[in-house]
């Protein structure tokens, strides 16, 4: 029985680390860009939650409505401007600008907030959970996140292939130049697709806030565990990002049953599996090997 | 060095003008100061050997390469510093070399997206779908795996659903069956009527003169020969294109 | 070096030369700068002489960093895995008995040796993720040494071996280490760059395509490079598990590593081999003023490095060199037209 409880466990946790991967997956598919700074915009979304909360007069846990849209029209300027620079000059570039940008952020709020934790306050719902058996316990919160999770992603999936701008987000990914030569602003589309990502890394960030605590450096494990999601699942295929999420929480936490220290290095390993028998992932589309 | 100059200026209301344009490939000139002009409803073919330029040519009327000098006017506008998908917005619409189409996603998604930005306009997906009567059942059908000839429909269809005033079509034969080809260029009157004036550059110089109101042959980047069908000999056409002929002449007269 | 004036061919009105001016001139300064530094802990303060070691381990680790992604264009995030490995290796070694400055080469060729396996599952990805990969490889490393208690797991090991020499003589014994280090690893970088290995790569760097076509002999190329850069930053770890000399997982596989190494090769100039030490330069003397703020340098050097990479991507030699033509370390070839013999 205690097995099943790792399952479920490793299947919460799957969830929030698709959530956390899909707008990684999602950069990389339309512009080819890894964003390093990825996981540290989550952190910062989660610190800037806890701040305007208070401000705004609303309960913390209210406060993604608002945080959401926030970094929405943030990742688009940055995108637009930072980012876009760093892609007209090569993927080199990118690499190393958002890998700057993930250093000088995570330093940044050393320095404001110093190494403590902070936590999101979702009230009572903190530490409640379903009690199915002795052994096995579903949280809310991360019942909540997984079912987040699923909503998003769909959501996503539906926007990507029944809209007209989903379409062309396609397009550009597919063949930037057609996409262009069938009127496309190829640099606005971009801007679209770093906004969703910024969005849903966002979520996740607060989401994460909600379960344990944030620090400053928290960005950093979970852009390895969204990137090891991605890789496991398959790099282009959002629905493989859930996959390869639930399969990365599973692997961890039967790690951990096994020894608490082994939780993070069961997943790598897993990772490194994967990557030595198939590279493209479960579902994945040969896009990040030449 | 031309014949038929007075040729070189169209006979159909204006609509487009290259005026001395030059294209540098890094340090190599693709297009040495060419000049043309296309009018509505009128079908100017671009011909040329591999590597003379035509391609780069129409990139750059569409916006995908810089000039290094040079003016393209568009219905009255100049329009050389535009980035392509304002020359689309406008009604320039390149089908380019090699098709290009989003291999992943279905023929009507492919249509979708080029009229995703159409002016108003006569070619709607159902026009189309007319067109193109094998089309409608293939709808939901992933385009990378349709044939060569196929392929080249949807990618005319793709630019034609923008409503274009200006069609560019690069090297629409390359690669397909003769019986192919000629389907496909039997579309173009059908284009023409509607008013958009046709650019198109083929290395297979029959098909382009049959359908050709004018034709314009490119030599290393420098135009060579401009006329109509009608009044260019094969002879003529084959100095202009290889740069001398069987019996060793120039264009410019003389021994090569 | 080769110290030869004339030119290495001259074909017809062409001639192609190593360097734009007296390569004799280069190496009686090269000489002198040598010199200066073998000699620095007698002549200058013990704090100079610390702060030289650290300078010697981050030009270590930056010139390796520097042939990884300047070179051979693999953007790794995780050399750090290396210098915690070459690290632990040097006290591996120490515990056993041997004495730990000897163990320095061993620790360097034990991180190569790991290195090779590696690339083989590395290999499989490009660009961002390759990076991100390098990344869990030293978080993976990190984790495992954790867990290891003859190393002292989490909380580490002092490293034995150290306490016959007297403290005048230990600290000397580690200037000279770091140093000859850093010396070796810029020299050997300086000479594979001039060997037929580096043609390959400034084939490969030049022209992504086409040499991707030349398959194996590209990818054997950059397993080479990316076994010794593991190499050199294993002797960068031993070196700093010497000097520090408790040896703590968190410390010696930090991302910090890589963090200095990619921005001071990033400002310094990415692709020539003094854009590292110029580069290491300026982050001392950064690090030295700034040395009250906390975290405030490593912030100001990182947004630096942001705004170089995009506005200035050769970094400062690179754009000093082009503007004066000017080669401390020459590895590329210049051709000019030869003046008509007289």
């Amino acid at each position: 029985m205690i097995w099943v409880n790792v399952l479920i466990q490793g299947i919460l946790v799957g969830g929030f680390y698709a959530l956390f991967a899909c707008g990684l997956s999602l950069m990389f598919g339309v512009m080819k860009v890894i964003n390093l700074a990825h996981g540290d915009v989550a952190v910062v979304a989660g610190y800037t939650a806890v701040f305007l909360a208070p401000q705004l007069h609303i309960a913390e846990v209210w406060s993604f409505v608002v945080v959401v849209p926030i970094f929405a029209v943030a990742g688009y300027v940055i995108q637009r401007t930072l980012i876009q620079k760093s892609i007209d000059r090569d993927p080199f570039t990118t690499l190393l600008v958002t890998f700057g940008l993930s250093v000088v952020i995570e330093n940044l709020l050393l320095e404001i907030y110093s190494a403590n934790g902070q936590s999101v306050n979702i009230g009572s719902l903190i530490g409640d959970s379903i009690h199915v058996s002795n052994v096995i316990y579903i949280s809310y919160i991360s019942l909540t996140v997984l079912i987040t999770a699923i909503v998003v992603l769909g959501a996503l999936q539906l926007f990507l292939s029944k809209t007209g701008t989903g379409r062309l987000i396609r397009a550009v990914a597919d063949d930037r130049e057609a996409a262009q030569l069938s009127g496309a602003n190829y640099r606005h589309i971009f801007g679209i697709a770093a906004a969703i990502a910024f969005a849903t890394v966002a979520l996740a960030g607060i989401a994460y806030g909600m379960m344990t605590e944030i620090a400053p450096t928290s960005g950093g494990i979970n852009l390895l565990y969204a990137f090891e999601s991605v890789v496991i699942g398959g790099i282009g295929s959002l629905w493989g990002t859930l996959v390869g999420g639930v399969l990365l929480g599973i692997a961890q936490q039967v790690g951990a049953q096994i020894n608490p220290e082994y939780q993070v290095l069961a997943g790598n390993l897993l990772f490194l599996i994967i990557l030595g028998v198939r590279p493209h992932g479960l579902f994945g589309k040969k896009t990040a090997f030449s | 060095m031309t014949s038929g100059a007075e040729s070189s200026v169209s006979t159909h209301e204006s609509l487009f003008e290259v005026r001395d344009l030059s294209v540098f490939h890094g340090q190599l000139c693709a297009v040495d100061h060419v000049s043309f002009s296309v009018g509505r409803g009128e079908v100017l073919a671009m011909i040329g050997a591999n590597g003379a330029g035509k391609s780069t040519l129409l990139r750059t009327i569409a916006g995908l390469h810089e000039a290094a000098n040079g003016t393209i006017v568009f219905g009255g506008s100049d329009v050389s510093t535009l980035a392509p998908h304002r020359r689309v917005a406008l009604g320039i619409s390149l089908v380019p070399e090699g098709r290009r189409l989003f291999s992943t996603m279905t023929l009507e998604e492919n249509l979708q997206v080029g009229a995703h930005f159409a002016k108003k306009g006569p070619f709607s997906i159902d026009k189309i779908y007319q067109l193109f009567e094998w089309m409608p059942d293939r709808r939901r059908q992933r385009v990378g795996l349709f044939s060569g000839g196929e392929q080249q429909a949807v990618a005319i269809g793709r630019a034609l659903v923008t409503n274009p005033q200006l069609l560019l079509l690069d090297e629409l034969s390359l690669g397909l069956a003769p019986i192919v080809i000629e389907r496909i260029y039997a579309l173009i009157p059908e284009i023409v009527s509607q008013g958009v004036g046709v650019l198109l550059v083929e290395q297979d110089v029959t098909q382009a003169m049959a359908v050709a109101d004018r034709v314009h042959c490119l030599l290393e980047g420098k135009t060579s020969l401009v006329g109509t069908p009608a009044q260019l000999t094969p002879q003529q056409i084959e100095r202009a294109y290889f740069g001398s002929d069987l019996s060793g002449t120039s264009p410019h007269g003389g021994a090569a | 070096m080769s110290t030869e004036m004339a030119p290495l061919a001259t074909l017809g009105s062409v001639k192609v030369r190593r360097s734009t001016h007296s390569p004799l001139l280069n190496l009686i300064g090269l000489a002198i700068v040598v010199g200066l530094l073998s000699a620095a802990p007698w002549i200058v303060s013990q704090s100079l002489a610390s702060i030289l070691m650290n300078f010697f381990i981050l030009v270590t680790m930056a010139t390796m960093w520097n042939l990884l992604a300047g070179y051979a264009g693999m953007v790794s995030i995780g050399q750090q895995a290396f210098v915690g490995l070459g690290a632990y290796a040097t006290l591996y070694f120490a515990i056993k008995g041997m004495n730990p400055f000897v163990a320095i080469p061993l620790a360097a060729l034990v991180c190569g040796a790991i290195a090779f396996p590696v690339t083989y599952l590395l290999f499989r990805l490009r660009g961002g993720y390759f990076s991100i990969a390098t990344w869990v490889i030293a978080d993976t490393a990190l984790l495992v040494i954790g867990t290891i208690a003859f190393f002292g797991g989490g909380t580490g090991h002092l490293l034995p071996g150290l306490s016959n020499l007297g403290p005048r003589a230990l600290t000397d014994a580690e200037y000279l280490a770091t140093w000859i280090v850093a010396f070796c690893a810029i020299l050997g970088t300086y000479l594979l760059l001039r060997s037929r290995l580096g043609l390959v790569l400034a084939s490969m760097r030049d022209n992504e395509v086409a040499s991707r076509s030349s398959g194996a002999r590209v990818t054997s190329a950059r397993r080479m490079v990316f076994v010794v850069a593991a190499a050199g930053c294993g002797a960068a770890g031993a070196v700093l598990a010497i000097s520090q000399p408790f040896v703590q997982p968190n410390s010696v596989f930090s991302l910090q590593w890589a963090a200095e190494m990619i921005f001071v090769t990033m400002i310094g100039g990415l692709g020539t081999i003094e854009g590292p030490i110029v580069g290491s330069i300026i982050f001392f003397v950064l690090q030295q003023s700034l040395q009250q703020q906390g975290a405030w340098y490593l912030i100001i050097f990182g947004t630096v490095a942001m705004v170089v990479a995009i506005w200035q991507p050769r970094g400062l030699w690179g754009a000093f060199r082009a503007k004066f033509h000017v080669e401390l370390l020459p590895v590329g070839h210049w051709v000019r037209e030869a003046k008509p013999e007289q």
